[in-house]
């Protein structure tokens, strides 16, 4: 078990070396993450009540899609001078590279929305209604959700010809409760109209089933030709 | 397979046993019902030309490419179950080229349970490269990250060595530092097995040239000049 979380410690501190050097994620997820506040800032121009209706959604379809970019980024590099196959002949365990691979992209995209989420408030002219602490349970559940099931379906469509392309296809219809759970628990909060409890349940449900069921098959993944 | 507690004594003990060995991609068969024994201590030479299923008898023997059918055993483990025991070089480098050498060992030496630097720098030493060296393996040269993949692959001190064309791009000089490397590690008691191009890099210091064709093994010879039809293969 030591060895278990030694392995991940090594394996997360290497994906924080190489992200610090590259730049490759952060630089894209930025980027695009930019681009959507932007562009949405240019098509609609609302009232800061209209604004706590449509900022949930705005704000989560933005950070999912810019979650894509790191997660494809993930497992490019391990195919890099096929690196994976050092770890595959290895006796290190499959489930602590999957769960170093989803800590360093929880890491990646949660600085994303850190500092992404101030633009929307100032962009959108927002101020929560409810009881604003409970933005910090849905983003962090919300986050766990999109990264698991994001890591996994990346090292799925890993050795697929189309991957970038397969990323989105797997991941989206898997995750559209966990982003139903974001969206609709950021509104009730933003808005005050209902209690934003119910969501944090669904995340947390959802976290624990995905999961559970990740790590469950993720040695198969691994191991697949 | 000879069980090392009841082999006798003076016999030589077998390492790996392949019985029957199909390897499948789609409807192309890289090996086809390959069967052989292999002793231990001993530095074998795989040679065959390309497409002759070199590489994929190498990765199923690491554990890499799983057996359509047939078995592969090693140390009477299944390839996974003996990764300790066996250290794998492929074509690629499998290093990262975003970090520099000792970053790199320091990274696989934890997959292996390896706490600290020395034996890391032990075997940077041992392939004739330097452990202070800052620069990233992406701008090292051909012949110097081929020289840290070998490091990485004997960092666990494997019993079983498998190398896949580990002297291309390599200069005359270091490849045949590294062939005085494989020798002390096979005098020293490992099994070494070497896919090349460049056999005759290995002539005198292999123990058994193992000569592949269509997906099976064809001849095995005790030293390339036995071999009079494959004499194109020097």
């Amino acid at each position: 078990m030591k060895s278990f979380w030694s392995i991940t410690l090594a394996t997360l501190t290497k994906d924080i070396r190489l992200e610090w050097r590259s730049k490759d994620a952060l630089n894209a997820m930025l980027f695009f993450s930019l681009l959507v506040v932007v562009i949405f800032v240019f098509s609609f121009d609302p009232l800061a009540e209209e604004s706590r209706h449509i900022v949930g959604g705005l704000v989560w379809v933005a950070f999912l899609f810019a979650a894509v970019v790191a997660l494809n980024q993930t497992w490019a590099r391990e195919l890099r001078n096929q690196v994976l196959d050092a770890y595959r002949v290895s006796p290190a365990s499959a489930n602590a590279l999957f769960l170093a691979k989803v800590l360093g992209n929880f890491i990646f995209v949660s600085l994303l929305e850190a500092l992404m989420t101030p633009l929307f408030i100032i962009f959108y002219n927002l101020r929560a209604l409810g009881p604003a602490w409970q933005l910090i349970p849905i983003g962090l559940l919300g986050t766990w959700a999109l990264v698991v099931n994001g890591t996994f379906f990346a090292a799925m469509s890993l050795r697929t010809r189309s991957r970038e392309l397969m990323l989105p296809l797997l991941l989206f219809p898997v995750s559209i409760p966990a982003v139903l759970g974001m969206v609709a628990g950021t509104t009730s909060i933003l808005t005050g109209e209902n209690p934003a409890h119910f969501w944090i349940v669904l995340l947390l449900t959802y976290d624990v089933v995905f999961t559970t069921a990740c790590l469950g098959l993720f040695e198969t993944v691994l191991q697949a030709e | 397979m000879t069980n090392p507690s009841i082999a006798p004594i003076g016999a030589p003990i077998v390492v790996i046993v392949i019985t029957g060995l199909i390897k499948q991609f789609g409807r192309f068969a890289a090996l086809r019902g390959l069967s052989a024994e292999f002793d231990a201590g001993k530095f074998h030479v795989i040679l065959g030309d390309n497409g002759a299923g070199k590489t994929t008898l190498l990765r199923a023997l690491a554990g890499l490419a799983q057996p359509t059918r047939g078995t592969v055993s090693i140390l009477g483990m299944d390839p996974q179950e003996a990764c300790r025991e066996i250290g794998y070089m492929a074509h690629p480098s499998l290093l990262y080229d975003e970090m520099s050498g000792m970053e790199n060992l320091r990274y696989f030496a934890r997959l292996y349970d390896i706490v600290g630097d020395e034996r890391c720098e032990q075997v940077i030493r041992a392939v004739r490269l330097d452990p202070e060296l800052a620069r990233p393996v992406g701008q090292y040269s051909q012949g110097m990250r081929q020289r840290m993949s070998l490091a990485r692959a004997i960092l666990h001190d494997p019993k079983i060595l498998l190398l896949d064309e580990p002297f291309s791009n390599v200069d005359v000089h270091s490849a045949r530092e590294m062939v005085a490397l494989l020798k002390a590690m096979r005098d020293a008691g490992k099994t070494i097995f070497v896919v090349t191009h460049q056999a005759a890099l290995l002539e005198g210091v292999a123990d058994e040239f193992v000569w592949m064709q269509a997906g099976q093994i064809v001849e095995r010879t005790a030293g390339l000049a036995s071999n009079s039809t494959r004499a194109g293969e020097r």
